[in-house]
């Protein structure tokens, strides 16, 4: 019985890469927007999927991989629902964005190794330059631009997202019993 | 037969021009900047309050608009981004900073309506106090000379007929219809201008290389990949007037004979790509793209392709591997991309802001275009201007410009971290990004150009300012660019590779207290080492933050060295907090927040700090309100 969710999910899975590769022709040169479109499907690259993509275009699974591990954007871990991305480069670097970043990995527990936290709820990861210097130091969560950010305004957002997810596990029941619950969402 | 109509458009003498600066119109930046801080919201409040004030509101460019209706539109980023989100009127010539949607009712009222501009949401010089009204009295926008970015924060960059309304394509259509390729080269060539993206090649010679190749397929590729941390400026041209690069592209395929081209655009840009992708597809509806560009029978294609995040990409025989599937990892030149580029082809790659230089130039001819700026250097640049400086953002100046009237006239001065003006604290300005180098005091009056730069150890670069107060370690900031291109490094030069590494672990030495009197040699010797052995521009540069910041900060590698002292406080390990008993009162403030209990004493006595267990924190420094504790 457990096993067949899981089928169903591979055939899935693969169903959506063929459509992908087919999108693009099935051509080698077409390896980069094809992941991709694959990691923006799966908001990560499996490494079953890596296999299949080589075996479809015709090139070795190595080729893929390297593709794979070169570019910073191509993740081969899942990430976690939330996604918070702090700009670590010249102008927000000399704009304080390192105690930013560390105010966020203590609040949430995560290291540069490991940027997933356990329950998979939040992923904390530096990026390279996103353009909005003007705005340094500067933190993208869940693709919103937050600009001038200190620490403790990062981690008041990271605590706004957890009352969210909080209230949405435990809402039906909360707001009909607690009226204050609502304000609190305010 | 769709372009009919817009092709009457691109007129010869760009005939709706007049008609674009008679209507007003409500302009709100919403490039990248100004949206994070709700432009969007600004706009729809615009659209709400327009309606109910009664005004008529013209929300696409129509050429038969009526003189009482006004035009509200979005435009790229207009670059004084720290002060958004921006709003003018024009042509009355107003510019509100930091508007919020509960400012919007009172825009309208009391300047739509009442003509009048509100006070309160004008920005304010922060060394005079005095308020500007518009552009023209703002010494950020009026110290400089924008024409490759004035379009940016005016024009609507979806709209693709305000474009053609302001004489856009104009150039283009004259490359194509009137002017042969080889007139077209030299022309630009006549021009002077050289390439916006760090090298400084000359455009015409690099287009004039391609287009005597003997070949049926060529390629143009415009280089997006604005991989420079602290620069964004092809990021806001992009966002802010797309079709001005696909014009570029236009003119630049027609020169060498290609009839394929490419946007190459980084993949942190996602409004950058969204703007790039719908400007190709709204020139293709026009005609301007496709199997018959202008009715000559020629045809043009015109992709836009992200790219996955490698800095190395930016260098052009890396990007074409990107492109052709393949791991950024540049090959040796030559063949140069002119003779034997993208799938074997001959192919030129240009800068996003050297593309939108092109059409300017076939306009208004070079001998105008050589006017401004230097011999050698001629026309503007853009440099992005941040970090320690009062007003941050995008500031376009001719080529020669000192860094003084940039930095502190431009940029109205030094700041310390709390935003305020710090008149002494001029240290030094990063400029070129990772491969470029430090210019301090003694070179405020140096005229920014390529060869003067160069001549003291620094490069334009993209042309990344990024202004550093007093506060700033000189040697950490060597250290953080080097960390950058050592991970950016892609592995294939075994003194880039390792090299790097190794001057990074040599540079950690020196802030975790471990250097000694050879150090400094090593880090030399090494530093120049990698510089000869690497094939690319990354590994050829990626030193030169080291080297340029110990020729004109040696003092403060030594004091790192010999004293064991940083003297910015910022290198933590060199700190060593002690408290001073005159100064305790024994209160246990500190002893309560220091979270590895270093800190012992009785109440009422002075405390002490175990060495051993103190991690530098600086918490302890903060809760003692007697300023007992020193040297963090």
């Amino acid at each position: 019985m457990a096993s067949a969710p899981i089928a169903v999910d591979r055939a899935g899975k693969f169903e959506k890469v063929c459509g992908i590769l087919d999108r693009f022709a099935r051509r080698p040169a077409g390896l980069i927007p094809i992941l991709q479109a694959i990691q923006h499907e799966y908001q990560y690259l499996p490494e079953e999927v890596l296999t299949y993509v080589a075996t479809s275009l015709d090139v070795p699974p190595a080729r893929v991989f390297g593709v794979a591990t070169f570019y910073a954007h191509f993740a081969l871990e899942p990430k976690g629902k939330h996604v918070i991305r702090i700009c670590d480069r010249t102008a927000c670097h000399v704009k304080q964005s390192l105690p930013v970043l560390n105010a966020l990995r203590q609040k949430l527990g995560t290291t540069e190794k490991s940027k997933t936290t356990a329950d998979m709820m939040f992923t904390v990861e530096t990026v390279a330059c996103l353009g909005a210097c003007g705005l340094a130091p500067v933190i993208v969560i869940d693709e919103q631009v937050h600009g001038q950010i200190t620490p403790e305004h990062a981690v008041a957002l990271v605590d706004d997202i957890q009352a969210q997810e909080a209230s949405l596990q435990t809402a039906p029941a909360v707001a009909a019993e607690q009226p204050l619950a609502e304000e609190c969402n305010d | 037969m769709t372009n009919v109509e817009p092709l009457t458009l691109v007129s010869p003498n760009g005939n709706g021009s007049s008609m674009l600066t008679q209507v007003r119109r409500v302009v709100i930046c919403a490039g990248t900047g100004c949206m994070a801080n709700g432009a969007m919201k600004v706009f729809e409040q615009f659209k709400r309050e327009m309606a109910g004030a009664g005004l008529h509101v013209l929300l696409e460019l129509r050429p038969e608009a009526a003189s009482d209706e006004v035009r509200l539109s979005k435009s790229g980023c207009q670059g004084f981004c720290q002060m958004g989100p921006l709003v003018s009127v024009l042509p009355d010539g107003i510019l509100y900073t930091k508007v919020r949607s509960e400012d919007v009712a009172e825009i309208v009222h009391e300047t739509l309506v009442a003509g009048q501009a509100v006070e309160r949401l004008l920005y304010k010089d922060p060394s005079t106090r005095k308020s500007c009204r518009g552009i023209t009295d703002n010494p950020f926008y009026s110290r400089q000379n924008r024409l490759v970015l004035k379009e940016c924060g005016y024009l609507d960059p979806e709209d693709i007929h305000e474009y053609i309304l302001h004489g856009g394509y104009r150039a283009a259509r004259k490359a194509f219809v009137e002017m042969a390729p080889q007139e077209i080269c030299k022309l630009i060539l006549d021009s002077g201008l050289r390439g916006r993206g760090g090298g400084g090649f000359p455009t015409g010679r690099k287009w004039d290389a391609a287009r005597v190749q003997n070949s049926a397929k060529k390629y143009v590729i415009c280089n997006g990949d604005e991989g420079d941390p602290g620069a964004f400026m092809n990021r806001s041209v992009m966002e802010g007037n797309p079709h001005s690069v696909i014009e570029g592209l236009l003119i630049a395929a027609r020169a060498i004979g290609a009839n394929e081209a490419l946007v190459y655009v980084r993949a942190e840009y996602p409004l950058a790509v969204e703007r790039m992708r719908r400007a190709v597809k709204d020139a293709e509806r026009e005609g301007i793209l496709g199997n018959d560009v202008f009715g000559t029978g020629l045809s043009m294609k015109c992709d836009v392709m992200e790219g996955a995040g490698a800095f190395v990409c930016g260098e052009e025989t890396a990007m074409i591997a990107s492109i052709e599937g393949r791991r950024g990892m540049p090959t040796p030149k030559p063949p140069f991309p002119a003779q034997s580029g993208l799938w074997g082809k001959p192919t030129i790659i240009n800068n996003v802001e050297t593309l939108a230089h092109v059409s300017r130039i076939l306009n208004v001819g070079p001998e105008v275009f050589r006017s401004i700026g230097t011999k050698d250097s001629p026309g503007t640049k853009t440099f992005a201007l941040t970090g320690h400086v009062a007003n941050t953002g995008l500031v376009e100046v001719p080529f020669g410009t000192p860094l003084r009237e940039i930095v502190l006239n431009i940029g109205g001065g030094v700041t310390d971290d709390a935003g305020k003006i710090w008149k002494t604290g001029f240290k030094a300005v990063q400029i070129g990004g990772p491969s470029g180098g430090c210019l301090t005091e003694e070179h405020l009056e140096l005229p920014l150009a390529y060869e003067s730069l160069r001549s003291v150890g620094a490069m334009v670069g993209s042309g990344g300012l990024v202004v550093m107060n007093q506060g700033t370690c000189m040697v950490s900031i060597a250290r953080f660019f080097m960390e950058f291109t050592q991970r950016e490094s892609c592995g294939k030069c075994v003194l880039c590779r390792e090299g790097t590494k190794q001057l990074l672990a040599l540079l950690d030495d020196v802030i975790e207290g471990r250097a000694d009197a050879g150090t400094l040699e090593l880090l030399e010797k090494l530093a120049h080492a990698v510089q000869a052995g690497s094939l690319c521009g990354l590994g050829k540069t990626a030193p030169n933050p080291v080297l340029s910041t110990l020729r004109y900060f040696r003092k403060e590698y030594e004091e790192h060295i010999f004293e064991k002292r940083c003297r910015t406080g910022r290198c933590k390990a060199l700190l060593s907090p002690e408290i001073n008993p005159a100064k305790c009162k024994g209160c246990g403030m500190c002893l309560k927040t220091c979270p590895t209990q270093a800190i012992t004493g009785e109440k009422k006595q002075p405390h002490h700090i175990d060495p051993e267990l103190c991690i530098k924190c600086g918490a302890c420094a903060k809760a003692c309100k007697l300023h007992a504790i020193e040297g963090i």
